[in-house]
């Protein structure tokens, strides 16, 4: 391999990793059992994983269509499109939650209405963290399948087409199964960056335990107080995350390495 | 990474004008030390003093033609780690004494620190009160929507002591990671009260009405100062801390919402 | 079934008009350069690209044309590509069967008419694999029998063998002369290699910068090639006989050897810039000599189109400078020989 190549390439190892070592090398082993057993974790870690899956399934639903639109619909105003889906890429997590409490907030342009017509108000509740993760997440999916979409070969599309499958059946039967390595890797991001999702949750769904707080936000607010448990906190949320990836990584290999 | 903020001359010539007519007849520059400074300073302090320290740096340079002032405001237990980890810091101001210790604890602090104001409890309303909060009581309500600070940031720890000694259960919606935070949901109107400083009640304008009540009294807030160690510009960090502990620096305080000490 | 098309498409420097005609059980070979609106035409008629004016209409419907366009979904057609293009993702049953079952057939019925057409293209015992354990001629087979599953009134080939090796051309194109021969309905062609055309189509239409050049019969094109491109591109013999072992002995007498056993009826292909002309009887021994005599003289750019009459009728292409120093002229007695593996053979 060669060395201009490769030394970039071993610097970039070590400026991820290491602070991954300096993490695990602060961590208090002796303390773990403890920390880990405080009251609040199982449950702060949990809503993690189910809000972060839910904002996955989401952002799935809704951001697997508008990736087929943005790649291959011919509308002039595709460029915006593509523009306002990654304003959450570029927007900083705090802002974007301020923006969620002004539509969706009890003051809210949709917020208020919901309020008003069926009594529903969405801040300080686990739907606000699936929303704001969601929020901050599908970009991530939408770019990855919308990718996945230009590189897939469209004429298997014509081909589907010709034989009498609609636009609709086209898109479940043949776009759907070929990109879907794209999906996959897709979803992973999304999933991973919804579990780490920390400054639109804290602003519109909020910090209470067992409802909105979920792992970033008792790894913050640790952090206030005692760094040592914050740093136990991280080292776990690492932990279950880095297992659920590689268990998941190996389930699609087994399945045949539709990529 | 420090978010700097450089002042703009323009606007805060402006609201340092504007305070000084509040804080009425002292004349121009009395306060100010006679011996000109110079260079970069660098001033961190707790977010809630943003307006008047940034006034104040206003004011510094106005007297100090060679002098520019950078602020990094953020939470002090952040500032207090990023001062223990060797930040290039000239002036240290604390929204409470713990972060302060951590500072001086490890020997960070050149000579004493001084308490320069004081902060206390205030319910925050939005304008208009529309949940007709009246007192600390209302925290026990389940109905409205309630943010309170968590007890792990000096907010939430104060907030947690008026509560004992008012006998009252809060059943909060929300534990904000700090004082702002909490405001930014009552000025939106997605909490009917907040519990946060009187500083944060005074900065936050027409949006938010403050209500005071006794046992704000069991939780009052002292914010020292000090002058770091390693201090590049320890001749202007002292000018500063000087001027935050005049008449003048008192004034743009008391009118801030603080409590004089 | 048949088809009357009358087309035309503008993109960009593509300017294509076209009026196409294919009658029930006939097969059309549209022929042509690279980028002279081949494949266009193919997508017009597949509803994948609508034109900018004209018709399309096939059985008496209209497909195109009086304001409406009927979507690609709603045409009795089948397609085959130059790359097979079967579905990555299924079973090559699967992909025989997908035109059923977008129709709305059952999945077993689906499946058995799928398992009947697979045999009947050759690819018994092969519908559970995946296309990527195909060979290349397999997937072809298998895109083919795809594309006939519906018994759709138009059948569009759009380079069908352009991608596969020479062996393996030889015995698909073989194949699919024999579905097409029981196809009903109308089958456009799309292919650069006059051999195809030759072989496969029953009309041909020759096509440059998206015009039709030269229309009609296959041997009738390659003796009277109107433009360059044309007598470059089809001036080939096309020797009906009878294989028996490497020799083929022709229906009006006469006999080529060939490189490959052959047997039964064939064609026996022969490209004019293979045939070597001289006045004396060459020296050794190539396989293929023959007696002839010039009947026509063409110069086409840098090469001399002949027309060869005698025991075999033959065209050859001469560069202009050889037949000058050869001293040829219409009327000239020559020898004429080819290669025993220049002759391309398939079956008829």
């Amino acid at each position: 391999m060669p060395a201009p190549l490769l030394v970039p390439a071993a610097i970039g190892v070590l400026f991820l990793a290491l602070p991954l070592v300096g993490l695990l090398v602060r961590t208090p082993w002796s303390q773990l059992a403890t920390q880990l057993a405080a009251p609040g974790v199982g449950q702060a870690l949990r809503l993690s994983l189910v809000s972060a899956t839910l904002a996955t399934l989401l952002s799935l639903l809704l951001g697997v269509p508008l990736a087929w639109v943005l790649a291959r619909s011919r509308t002039r105003g595709r460029t915006v499109l593509r523009a306002l889906v990654t304003v959450p890429l570029v927007l900083p997590p705090v802002v974007g939650g301020v923006a969620l409490f002004l539509v969706l907030g009890r003051q809210g342009i949709v917020g208020s209405w919901l309020d008003d017509a069926f009594g529903i108000t969405i801040p300080f509740t686990t739907t606000a963290v699936v929303i704001a993760e969601t929020f901050v997440a599908m970009p991530f999916l939408v770019i990855s399948v919308e990718g996945a979409l230009r590189a897939a070969d469209a004429r298997f599309e014509d081909v589907a087409a010709t034989l009498g499958a609609g636009r609709w059946t086209t898109f479940r039967r043949v776009t759907l199964p070929l990109v879907a390595p794209g999906i996959a890797a897709g979803a992973v991001l999304c999933w991973a960056r919804a579990l780490g999702e920390f400054g639109a949750t804290i602003t519109f769904a909020g910090n209470f335990p067992g409802t909105t707080q979920t792992m970033p936000l008792a790894v913050y607010l640790a952090l206030q107080r005692d760094p040592d448990a914050a740093i136990v906190l991280s080292v776990l949320l690492l932990a279950v995350s880095l297992a659920t990836l590689l268990l998941l990584r190996d389930r699609w290999l087994g399945r045949g390495g539709a990529a | 990474m420090v978010p700097r903020m450089r002042i703009d001359r323009r606007v805060l010539a402006g609201l340092a004008a504007a305070a000084l007519v509040a804080g009425c007849g002292s004349s121009e520059g009395a306060d100010v030390p006679d011996d000109a400074v110079s260079g970069t300073l660098t001033v961190f302090a707790a977010a809630s003093l943003t307006e008047v320290f940034t006034a104040l740096g206003g004011r510094l340079e106005d007297a100090n033609p060679a002098l520019q002032v950078q602020f990094s405001f953020a939470g002090s237990s952040a500032l207090a780690t990023q001062i223990s980890q060797g930040a290039p810091a000239d002036v240290f101001a604390s929204a409470n004494e713990a972060q302060m210790a951590v500072v001086t604890d490890a020997d960070l602090a050149e000579g004493e620190t001084q308490v320069f104001t004081r902060n206390v409890l205030q319910i925050a309303v939005p304008a208009g009160n529309p949940a007709g909060i009246s007192g600390l009581a209302d925290f026990a309500r389940e109905e409205p929507a309630l943010a309170v600070c968590a007890a792990e940031v000096p907010c939430g720890a104060a907030a947690e002591d008026v509560f004992a000694a008012a006998g009252v259960t809060a059943r909060p919606d929300t534990l904000e990671e700090d004082v702002r935070a909490a405001l930014t949901k009552v000025e939106l109107g997605e909490v009917d009260a907040a519990l946060v400083y009187a500083s944060d009640v005074a900065a936050a304008g027409d949006a938010v009405e403050g209500i005071a009540f006794p046992e704000a009294e069991q939780a009052v807030n002292d914010y020292p100062v000090c002058v770091l160690a390693d201090a590049p510009n320890p001749a202007a960090a002292r000018a500063f801390v000087d001027l935050v502990l005049s008449g003048e620096g008192r004034r743009l305080l008391t009118d801030a919402g603080f409590r004089a000490p | 079934m048949s088809l009357h098309a009358s087309i035309a498409v503008r993109r960009g420097t593509l300017d294509l008009e076209l009026d196409v005609e294919v009658a029930d059980g006939e097969v059309l070979a549209v022929l042509g350069p690279n980028g002279a609106g081949k494949s266009t035409l193919l997508r017009v008629l597949a509803g994948l690209l609508p034109p900018d004016a004209g018709s399309v209409v096939v059985d008496g419907a209209t497909w195109d044309g009086d304001g409406t366009s009927l979507p690609p979904h709603s045409r009795s057609l089948g397609m085959v590509f130059q790359d097979a293009l079967l579905f990555p993702h299924l079973s090559v049953a699967d992909n025989v069967a997908f035109g059923l079952r977008t129709r709305g057939a059952g999945r077993a019925p689906a499946r058995a008419v799928a398992a009947d057409w697979l045999a009947r293209v050759g690819l018994e015992g092969l519908g559970d694999r995946r296309p990527r354990e195909l060979s290349g001629g397999q997937a072809q087979r298998a895109a083919l029998a795809r594309a006939l599953v519906g018994e759709p009134a138009l059948l569009l080939l759009d380079e069908p063998l352009s991608a596969l090796d020479a062996r393996t051309r030889l015995a698909v194109r073989a194949e699919l002369r024999r579905h097409l021969a029981e196809f009903r309905g109308s089958t456009v062609l799309v292919t650069h290699d006059p051999v195809d055309a030759m072989a496969l189509a029953d009309r041909v239409v020759v096509v440059e910068d998206g015009r039709v050049v030269q229309a009609g019969p296959p041997q009738e094109i390659a003796r009277r090639p109107r433009t360059d491109y044309v007598a470059r591109l089809v001036g080939l013999a096309l020797l009906p006989g009878t294989g028996r072992g490497t020799r083929v002995h022709l229906d009006d007498g006469g006999a080529v050897a060939v490189a490959e056993e052959a047997s039964g009826p064939v064609f026996a292909a022969i490209r004019p810039e293979s045939v070597a002309l001289y006045v004396a009887r060459p020296e050794g021994s190539p396989r293929n000599v023959w007696r002839a005599t010039i009947a026509g003289a063409t110069p086409h750019g840098a090469t001399v189109r002949c027309d060869l009459t005698g025991e075999v009728p033959l065209v050859a292409d001469v560069t202009a400078t050889a037949f000058a120093e050869l001293g040829l002229a219409v009327g000239a007695e020559v020898w004429a020989t080819v290669k025993a593996s220049e002759v391309a053979v398939y079956s008829r």
